[in-house]
């Protein structure tokens, strides 16, 4: 019997015979489908799955005509972050980064980012970030952005002024943590305010929010009160939001966005949110599962993806990075599972950038 | 995402329009500007360049194109416009404005 190369969630390769692809890409549409209420895949999708997934060539692409534009995550961190974000540890400055990025890889847009890629910790040094902003925007020619995650979880005790939910859950403390985290919330709308206005004051094409609920529903709500702020004082900026987890966390459980309870929406749901908020362009993610194969995960992240874009009225631009969009969760990702998710992800999800 | 060798280079092979080697900045914009949907980006950057959609993410063409329309060019070339020159003659190519194209002209006297 053929088997083909293919690979696990976290990275391992692996043989498996073409049924046995078969069987997982159909299992793993099918768990899309049932977790969001979304339909499967269709044969002719999962067939087509299956050509990129056993094609015997270790890199494959789109047909020309089917290219999309890139953004970017973490911006200069790759090259100067360490293997928490998989940054080379190679210290270049953000103006060569931003170049290089612009000049020597291709990069459709490009984005300035602090080394905590957190709102909350630009605030001291917004003055920094501007200078910054202002020096790079004189000599790149592709949209920059400033990047950072609403990261509310920097707002919670250690590190901020407010009750962890976590530890009050504990404690059977259910209002006061439900208490808190409405707080936080605020106080983030508050600082990406303050944050992002300064950024597009010194020149930036717009604002990408990472990772938007990282830390739960009320980081998701106070993340999409903060782009509704923003837009609000500046009409025309670029805004991309993009999502942490195919499904918020419900951590507060009630917290609403618009009259909308946002716990337990999934990527075709949260869409709908971003556009009311004001974005330009959604950022949609699905998890992977590192004890499923390739098929599996790919299948389903197509099949939850493909949804959001048929419902999004904005572009949508599928996050695929390490552990999201069908790619292994490991450092160095396989470069032949990076393309076919990369290619099944434009030509089936048809997403507008990734 | 780091790893800038497994990711930013392979999806830029695998399905990356390019940047400005080809006219991948110019769709961008039009996404993020105008809330376009790729095709629909695509088309309109097309018809403002003259060319097909399959011809906007052609190297060849394109690396030409944008030294002749002096909207900046992926190698270095002395005289280029680039940075805020290069981004004032795209605002005039895709008729939209660009903030720091703004925020430069805020900045210069009357």
């Amino acid at each position: 019997m053929t088997e083909y190369y293919t690979r696990m969630g976290d990275g391992k390769r692996v043989l498996m015979s073409k049924d046995a692809i078969f069987a997982d890409l159909v299992a793993g549409s099918a768990d899309a489908a049932d977790m969001g209420g979304i339909p499967d895949l269709t044969s002719a999708e999962i067939e087509k799955l299956f050509e990129i997934i056993s094609d015997k060539n270790r890199v494959v692409g789109v047909e020309p005509g089917n290219e999309v534009v890139l953004t970017y995550d973490i911006g200069q961190l790759d090259f100067t972050g360490d293997n928490g974000n998989s940054g080379n540890g190679v210290d270049v400055g953000r103006l060569e980064s931003a170049l290089l990025h612009e000049r020597a890889l291709g990069a459709d847009t490009f984005e300035l980012a602090h080394a905590d890629y957190s709102i909350k910790p630009v605030k001291p040094v917004i003055s920094n970030e501007m200078q910054t902003m202002e020096e790079i925007q004189n000599e790149i020619v592709a949209p920059y952005f400033y990047g950072a995650m609403p990261n509310m979880g920097l707002y919670y005790k250690p590190d901020g002024p407010y009750g962890n939910p976590a530890d009050l859950m504990r404690e059977y403390k259910i209002e006061e943590a439900m208490d808190q985290a409405e707080k936080a919330a605020v106080h983030l709308a508050r600082d990406i305010e303050y944050v992002s206005t300064r950024l597009v004051a010194a020149g930036a094409d717009g604002f990408n929010f990472d990772t938007t609920a990282s830390a739960g529903d009320a980081d998701c709500v106070g993340t999409l009160n903060g782009v509704k702020a923003l837009r609000k004082a500046c009409p025309d900026t670029y805004i991309n939001v993009g999502m942490s987890g195919e499904s918020v966390m419900g951590i507060h459980g009630m917290i609403e966005f618009e009259g909308q309870v946002v716990a337990g929406l999934y990527p075709h749901q949260q869409v709908k949110l971003a556009e009311k908020a004001g974005a330009n362009v959604f950022g949609a993610v699905v998890n992977t599962n590192t004890s499923k194969s390739l098929a599996w995960n790919l299948a389903r992240s197509v099949a939850f993806t493909k949804v959001c874009v048929e419902k999004s009225s904005i572009p949508v631009h599928a996050n695929m990075g390490m552990g999201v969009g069908g790619i292994p969760m490991c450092e160095t990702a396989p470069i032949d599972a990076v393309t076919r998710c990369n290619k099944a992800m434009v030509e089936i999800a048809k997403v507008d950038g990734i | 995402m780091g790893d800038t060798a497994g990711m930013a280079v392979p999806h830029f092979m695998a399905s990356g329009m390019g940047g400005i080697r080809t006219a991948g900045d110019l769709v961008a914009r039009m996404e993020y500007s105008k809330n376009m949907k790729v095709d629909k980006a695509k088309d309109y950057v097309a018809k403002k360049l003259g060319l097909s959609t399959l011809e906007i993410a052609d190297e060849y063409i394109m690396r030409e194109l944008r030294e002749e329309l002096k909207i900046g060019v992926v190698t270095g070339v002395p005289g280029a416009p680039r940075g805020i020159a290069a981004k004032m003659n795209i605002e005039k190519l895709l008729d939209i404005k660009i903030n720091s194209c703004e925020k430069f002209r805020g900045m210069l006297k009357n």
